[in-house]
Parts: structure tokens; sequence; C-alpha cells
């Protein structure tokens, strides 16, 4: 099948939509992910958003899937939509890279977690996307297959880690996509897109088969155009799961109830004082302005509140993320799987993993292994990876103080749109401080969204609210996300997403 | 220079420290739900788990948390409310990660005793050794080194890594440093270890065979001048029978007497202990200690054991082996040097099988620490693993009863079940043994006897009947032993019309 006006059409359908048609037999889930497929085939040169297009486990799954609905089986709500897996997910028998040249040629022999749930849900997995090596970036410019470009702007990053994933969904290559969010992996990538990304309560998702960067921050979430999408998302991936110790053993709130209900009336918002001012760039501001206002004309109780150990989140993190990378990313030694250096039969097994991790990192990482490694040294533990334990713990009392005044909390997911490539390569302290206000949820382990408010008038690119909610108060994220932006989309006349340029 | 052991401890006094690790005997690893059985094919008992493949995680064995601490309590220790398990950080090919999971400062179980009896001047002498701590870490897997000249991994051609080992759950018993053993530092050593065996095998949390690894001691000896302080303690690994135990200690205590008596100095070291020589090679130096850069292990929650399960696994523990002794020396009416011969030994639940196997306590220690334990001395093996069991005590003792054997000939039978014989009765039918219980062939045997010693005859027939042995040998000799010497005599009496 060739791309046609109709398989055009197709891929620009919100998830939900699709879904509708393919269980109403308007068209089938072959014709659906074959018109993705054409269209990665299409546009994905110049946007690099996948490293690995599953086409023929993508099209079996949509036949079973077309099958069954033949059968006159009832499918779950998303049954036969195309969706983008970020690289750090395993996938049985499909090569899982993270982004990194040391997992070169390794195929996982389990699914995800994740993945099982997927497939549980008749989700239709298109392939694996770019992002930065180990999940380590906020432009996905650390990856070592390249990076991935943001379809509103192909000079420009598509955020990062996961920037394989936004720019897919910006770029009509997938209607779903699966991001990891460590420090705003998700969230800003979808903000400097304009998609929808949420970063679920730690726990909400099962971390098994997900890559770990750090254990203690890392959460897998939805991906999306829409709120309402996402949700469907989240629904589907989010629960207990016994292989994840740190996995919640609780119901899932109603994260659709909530995006259907899209309801701000009497809650009470916060206005982060410390995630604002210096740093926010002008336009960024002018934006997150004008949808706090919406957000009060719609009922909301708009109050500001301070945080003031947010403050310290950024030092605390990257003490904390390179400690736990360092001991995670140990075991790509080249002995057991992917990238071997210098084994030339004379060389000692140090030696070899030496130069395997040598060879198989990039400078990134290797950064991070260090400061890591040094963090945890003997002599240096207390002065810092302790001392950042204690602030994680203030910043989770200062979140724990302002839910007892407010339900949510905003911001800008980000201080700036999106940066030209190559524009913060060399300089990482810029580059880190992308997600000075993303960092402080997974710090204290609670949840947020991102949705675009618009482009901004300086520049003309995506602009991305962060709504921040308690722990296992995942549904309130959607109550206010799918307030403000059914608001906007009445405003602008249709969604943010249909103004990307054609590519 | 070497220096006698006698010598050592005439100048120095020794300070023990062991470190005992435990397999224990979960159906499944640590944090996964791979089978645990040894010997399998290798690298079959593996999952994404254990390999620790990206992305795996791990997922706490409720039943090595219960075992932990069931052997905490049987320790006299501490519970913790609240621990957690962190990373050891250090790069080798048999540990699947890059680090291990193991606990730091935060162990399950510390402070508590065990105590030991071992043989002192004046009889049997308790040493109380208090542990410091025991916690859980998972074992490695198994590193195979082929080529080169010594079998490690310096000099090899290639390694072969079996990782079915890796994940089993292992507990960590640690003492506090023992002083003032003296000259009984080997035997405290050694009994402690065979002790804390028992107590272990008595949890049934193990099956704490040495030989197969699941329970292995390093060794940790320092000496001292009586008015100076402790000094530098070296680590002896590769220790894997109770008999090298005490070795090691008395190799290590010598080794050190004879380098500190020439001006030397000890070197923080590990050592490898060599069973066939009896005397340990350098190790690693531990002199720059490696930073393992521990961490709490962030993929698994707190342990947080509830008070009420705690003090129900204390209601349920079983009768640990110091009370059990003190039962038995009662019910067999023993003395405690009696009952520590048995203990020393290793033989008390081989005596109380075989007492409730029906026979006489006093005949079953009798076989067990005597011909028995010589036997197992002599081959090298522990008295358990000499192929006999109570079963087969009890089966020898009833034919003796029935006057089918006497001791001698049960010695004989019990050599060829050593060697292999399938069965008692085999052995028996296949060497002709077997008690002379036909009179006539006995009188036979008699009159020839008397034929030959003429003048014993008339000795016998004038009152002398303690000259009745001779014949009564000579009858036993001539029938190979398997004659009843008691009914030889009666006969022979009765023949010469002086019974």
């Amino acid at each position: 099948m060739t791309s046609t006006p109709m398989a055009a059409d197709l891929v620009r359908q919100d998830a939900r939509t699709l879904a509708q048609a393919i269980a109403d037999k308007e068209v089938s889930a072959r014709e659906v992910t074959q018109a993705y497929l054409d269209r990665i085939a299409a546009v994905d040169g110049e946007v690099h958003a996948y490293l690995y297009v599953d086409s023929d486990g993508a099209l079996a799954a949509a036949d079973s899937v077309d099958t069954r609905i033949a059968a006159g089986e009832q499918l779950g709500p998303l049954a036969g939509v195309p969706l983008a897996l970020k690289d750090i997910l395993t996938m049985r028998g499909v090569p899982t890279t993270c982004g990194s040249r040391i997992l070169e040629g390794w195929r996982p022999p389990y699914d995800a977690t994740v993945v099982e749930r997927l497939r549980a849900a008749d989700i239709i997995i298109l392939g694996k996307t770019n992002m930065d090596e180990f999940a380590m970036g906020s432009s996905t410019e650390h990856s070592a297959y390249g990076p991935t470009r943001n379809p509103w702007d192909l000079e420009r990053i598509p955020g990062g880690s996961g920037g394989g994933s936004a720019a897919a969904l910006a770029a009509f290559e997938a209607a779903l996509a699966i991001g990891t969010d460590t420090g705003g992996s998700i969230r800003q990538p979808a903000a400097v897109t304009g998609t929808v990304g949420v970063k679920p309560t730690y726990g909400a998702v099962s971390r098994f088969g997900l890559v770990a960067l750090a254990s203690s921050l890392d959460q897998a979430g939805p991906c999306a155009r829409s709120v309402l999408d996402a949700a469907y998302l989240h629904a589907a991936i989010a629960g207990h799961d016994s292989r994840d110790s740190t996995s919640i053993h609780a119901p899932v709130p109603d994260v659709v109830a909530a995006a259907t209900r899209a309801d701000v009336r009497g809650l009470r918002i916060g206005l982060v004082k410390q995630l604002s001012g210096a740093g926010y760039q002008e336009g960024v501001a002018k934006r997150f302005g004008q949808a706090v206002d919406v957000l009060a004309n719609l009922g909301a109780e708009i109050v500001e509140v301070s945080c003031p150990n947010f403050e310290y989140a950024l030092a605390a993190y990257y003490l904390i993320l390179p400690s736990e990378a360092s001991s995670n990313l140990a075991r790509f030694d080249g002995m057991r799987y992917g990238l071997r250096a210098g084994d030339d039969g004379e060389r000692s097994v140090d030696q070899v993993m030496s130069m395997t991790r040598e060879a198989g990192f990039g400078d990134e990482v290797k950064r991070r292994i260090m400061l890591g490694t040094y963090a945890l040294s003997s002599g240096y533990y207390d002065a810092y990876y302790g001392q950042a334990q204690k602030v994680r713990r203030l910043i989770t009392d200062d979140f724990a103080a302002a839910f007892d005044n407010v339900d949510v909390l905003i911001s800008p997911t980000t201080p700036t749109t999106a940066f030209r490539i190559g524009e913060k390569i060399d300089d990482p302290l810029a580059m880190y401080l992308n997600d000075v206000a993303t960092i402080p949820v997974n710090l204290a382990g609670n949840c947020a969204i991102s949705i675009p408010i618009g482009l901004s008038p300086s520049d003309g690119l995506p602009v991305g609210l962060q709504v921040m909610a308690p722990a296992m108060a995942d549904d309130r994220l959607y109550l206010v996300g799918g307030a403000l932006e059914a608001a906007l989309n009445d405003a602008w006349g249709h969604p943010l997403i249909s103004e990307v340029p054609e590519l | 220079m070497t220096v006698s052991f006698e010598q050592a401890i005439a100048d120095f006094a020794p300070v023990l420290g062991l470190e005992v690790h435990v397999e224990l005997g979960t159906n499944s690893k640590m944090f996964c739900g791979c089978a645990t059985e040894f010997g399998a094919e290798p690298n079959t008992q593996i999952c994404p788990v254990c390999l620790g493949l990206p992305g795996s995680l791990p997922v706490l064995n409720e039943t090595a948390v219960e075992s932990t601490i069931r052997i905490g309590l049987a320790l006299n220790c501490s519970i913790a409310p609240w621990c957690r398990f962190a990373r050891k950080n250090y790069f080798y090919p048999d540990m699947p990660k890059d680090y291990q999971v193991s606990q730091y400062d935060e162990p399950l179980c510390t402070d508590g005793y065990l105590d030991v009896t071992v043989d002192g001047p004046d009889g049997p002498h308790i040493v109380r050794v208090e542990i410091e701590r025991v916690h859980m870490e998972e074992d490695t897997g198994k590193l195979t080194h082929t080529g080169g000249a010594t079998g490690r991994i310096h000099g090899a051609d290639y390694s072969l890594v079996d990782y079915n080992r890796a994940g089993i759950p292992l507990i960590e018993i640690v003492t506090k440093p023992i002083p003032g053993t003296g000259a009984l530092a080997p035997e405290v050593a050694r009994a402690y270890v065979a002790e804390l065996r028992d107590v272990l095998r008595s949890l049934e949390v193990s099956d704490v065979r040495m030989e197969e690894g699941s329970l292995r001691c390093d060794v940790n000896v320092s000496l001292h001048r009586a008015d100076e302080p402790w000094g530098t303690r070296s680590e002896t690994k590769n220790v894997n029978s109770l008999r090298s135990v005490e070795r090691a200690v008395r190799s290590e205590i010598e080794r050190q007497a004879a380098v500190l008596r020439e001006g030397g100095r000890i070197v923080q070291e590990t050592r490898h202990f060599h069973e066939d020589t009896g005397r340990s090679t350098p190790g690693r130096s531990k002199e720059q200690a490696e930073d393992y850069r521990y961490f709490p292990e962030p993929d698994l929650v707190p342990i947080a054991p509830d008070e009420q399960w705690i003090e129900q696994l204390r209601a349920s523990l079983p009768e640990l082996p110091s009370v059990k002794r003190d039962r038995l020396r009662e019910a067999w009416g023993i003395s405690a040097f009696e009952l520590q011969s048995v203990v020393n030994a290793g033989a008390v639940q081989l005596v109380e099988e075989t007492v409730l196997g029906g026979v006489d306590p006093s005949a079953a220690r009798k076989w067990w620490t005597g011909t028995l334990l010589r036997t197992a001395n002599e081959r090298g093996v522990e008295l358990a693993d000499l192929g006999i069991t109570p079963a087969h005590i009890a089966q020898i003792e009833q034919y003796i009863a029935a006057g089918t054997l006497n001791d001698k000939l049960a010695r004989t039978v019990f050599d060829a079940l050593i060697d292999g014989a399938e069965s008692i009765d085999a052995v028996i039918a296949d060497q002709g043994l077997g008690i002379v219980s036909d009179d006539s062939s006995l009188l036979a045997a008699i009159d020839a006897a008397l034929a030959e010693q003429p003048d014993v005859a008339e000795k016998i027939r004038a009152g002398k009947v303690q000259a009745a042995g001779a014949i009564v040998g000579a009858v036993m000799k001539a029938t190979k032993g398997q004659a009843d010497a008691a009914r030889v005599r009666t006969l022979l009496l009765e023949r010469l019309g002086v019974a």
C-alpha cells in the first residue's frame, strides 16, 4: 500500500479515534499500521525518530487484531493503535540499544512488563525510538546513533532523553509513544514538540524491563498527542507488577474518567515561586501566564506556593543520578552481551572490560559514571550522596507542605523552547538546566504531566505547562490537563499539533 | 625458620575471627524463581534476573528472610526492625551485574553468641563466641579456568562461567574477634564451625555441606604478645572441611609466629589454604583496601519484619544442638566427658539415630566413636560420609545378639560396606561369614585341638579351667573366627567333664 491521501489523514488521527474506527471496522488495524509504516518510510530519514522499525512484527500484530475483530471479539480501547517504544525498554527478539554502542546487536530474550501490557492491550508496537545514550541528556544529541530532529524545526532538538518518542508523535510517525522519565525525559520532549507527556507516580508503572539509569528516579509513562489518549495509554500500562519490588500495590487512579471529566472548578492550583523568573524565556513566561489565566477563568483558584528547597534539586539530582547510574551501568562490561572490545586472546579480563567500556560508552555516559563513582567513594559518600538524600527528603517535604494547601502545582515544563542542535552540546551545565523544573517531581516520586500551551511569540516554537500532583493522585493531572487542553483547543479552533509544519 | 605450634603459643596470643558463608537451602534463588539444585548442567538454572540482564529487577525471596531470622534467633541475635540491602560494587566476570546485592551497615541480625565446648586441660571447656552480625547476600557465579598451570585466573587460556550459582541466597555469619583461646585456638575454631553447622542443620535451612561449598569458612588470625595491642590479621580462604579449619588456624599461627620472631611484619592479606599440604599461600593483598562504593540498593524495598512474625519464628525454633546434647547425655546415662567424645567425633546425630533404631546407647557410641571413627580418620573422611548408616548398626547389633556375628566379623562387614558392598547380608553371603553354630562341627574342631595339645587337656581335666583359653583360641583360629567363643568354651568343658 502506498501513502494515499486517506493514509495521510489516518496518521494524524488521535489514538482513540483510530481505535474506534478499527473497532467499527471502518478501517483495519493493518491499514492503520501500514499508513504509519509508510509515514515512517517517508519522513524518518529527516526526523530520525526511530532506531529500529519492526514492520513484520507490527503488521502481524495488526492482523491478529483484525482477525479477532472480524470474529466479533471485543478488544481494548486502544486495540490496533500503533505506538513508538523508547529503545530503553526490552522487547523480546528486537534490538534494544538504549542509544548506546555498547548494546549494539543485543536482542533481549524477554519483554518488559510495559511491553507485555501493550501487547495485552493489542497496541501495535511499530519500533524502537531514539534517545540520549542510556537516557542521559535533554536533546537526543547524546545518542550514539545520531540526533533526532524536532519536526517543528529540523535544526532544533526534540528534547531528551526521549526525543525519539516525542518527535515520532509530532511527525505523525506514531499515534502513541512510551517514554521514560528520570529527570524530565518524558515531559521536556513533550514540551518542546507540542505533545503530551506524563511521568506517573514512582512505582505506578513497572520498571521490569526498563534498562535502569537511576533506579530510584526512573519511571515509564505515556506520550500522546492528546490528554485523553495519554490517559488511555496510562491505564493500559500502569498497575502493580510482582516482578518490580518498588511497584505500588494499589489500584490505579481512574485517569480516563479524569481526562474525560476535564474540570478544574473549585480546584486549588499552586504556582511554584521557585520555578519562574530568571532563566525562563520571555515567550515561555508569557504563554505560561496566559495559561494560568485560562485555568482561573475555568474556575480554578490560583495561589502562589513556595518550595524553597527546589533550589537545591538540580544539585542533589546530579549526585543521586550519577551515583545510581555508575552502579547500574557497571554490568556493561563486554562479558555477556553487546559490544566486546580488545579481546585478542592475550589481554586480561580487566583490560577487555576497560577497553569495551572505553569504546562503547559516549562522553556524557562516561562523565556521569565518573561523577557517580566519585560521589559514592569512601570518604566522600556522606558529603555527596548522603547530603543529596537529605535534600531529597526536604524536597519531598516541600511537596507535602504544598499539597496540604493546594490540589496541584503548576510551572512551565522547561525554561526555554527547543534550542538548536549543537547549541549546548559542549556545555553540560547549560544542558542540565533544561530539567530544572521537572527534576523535583522525580526526586519526590510524585507525578506530573506536560501539555502544550501554545507557541512562543519570540520563536514560534511550542511551550509546555507542567502540572504536578501528589503521589497516586495521577488522576488530577488529567483533570487539569484535560480542562486546559479543551479550553485552549476551543480558543485556537484546533489542537496545537495541527500547526506542525509539513515535512 | 619454622616455629612449632607450642613455641608460637608460648610467645604469642592468637586472636581469631571466623566468617562463615552458608548457602540457604531455599527452592529458588534470592531474587528470582530459578532452581538452586546443586550439580546441574552449567547455565541451566538461569533467567534474566540472575543473569543481571539489562532491565531485570530483583524480588526478594521471603523464605530466605525467614531462614535468616531463624538463624539470627538461634544465635541469640537481635533482629533489626528495619534494614536494607546495599550494593557492593566491583568488577568481576562471575558477578553478572558487576555489583553484589548484599547487606552492609544494616544487617538483619546483630549481636548474638554461640557457646562451644572444647577439650581443655581439665575436661570440657565452654567458650562463648560472640556473633557480630548475620546478613544476607547473593552468591556469585562460578569460574572455571582452563589451561595454565594452577587452575587460577592468571595464566589460564580461557575461563568459563557458570551462573547457576549466581543469586543463590547466601548468609554470612561473622564473629566478633575471639581473644583468649591460646593453645585451644585451633580447636575453638573447629568447634565453632562444627557447632554452627549443627545449629544450621537443626534449623533445616541449609544442607551445610562444606565439600559442596554450601558452608564456607574464612579464617582470620592475628598474633600479639601478651602486653601488646592486637596484631595485623590475615584472612585464609578455601578452608573446606572442619579438619581444615583446625589445620588452617594452627598453620597460620605457626607461620605468623615465625615471621614475627624474625622481626618481620604481618601483611594484611587474603591467603588460600591448600588441603594437600595443610599450608596456605598468599593471595590478594588488602593493604590498599578496595573501595566497594556501598549504597542502599534502590531496586529493593526495605525489610521490616513484623514483631509478631519474629516471635512466631522464635517460638517455632527446633531443639537446638546444645539443649539436645544435655537431653541425650541424661538419656544415655553418660558423663560430660563421654558426651564430648561423641561430639568431637561429630557423631551426636548418628548415635542418636542409631539409638532410635533400637540399639543400646553404649553399643551405638562404641561403634561410632570407636571402630568407625578410626576408619574415617584413616580414610580422611567425615564420619557421616563413610557410607555406614544407623540402620546398618541396628542390623549388625541384631545379628550379634542372635549369635550370627561377633564383633570381629562385624568389623569385616563394616569394611566391606565402606568399600561399597550392597548390604550386610550380601557381605555375609559373599564372604561366607557367619558364626558356626553347628555343635557337631565345633566338637570336631575341639577334639582336633585337644588331640594337638594333650598336656593342656590334662590341665583342664585336673581343674585348671583357665587353661581352656588355649583350646578355645585354637578352635577360633581353626574356624577363622566364625565361632561363638563362649559356646566353644561351654562345649569344651562339657567334653572334658568339668562343666
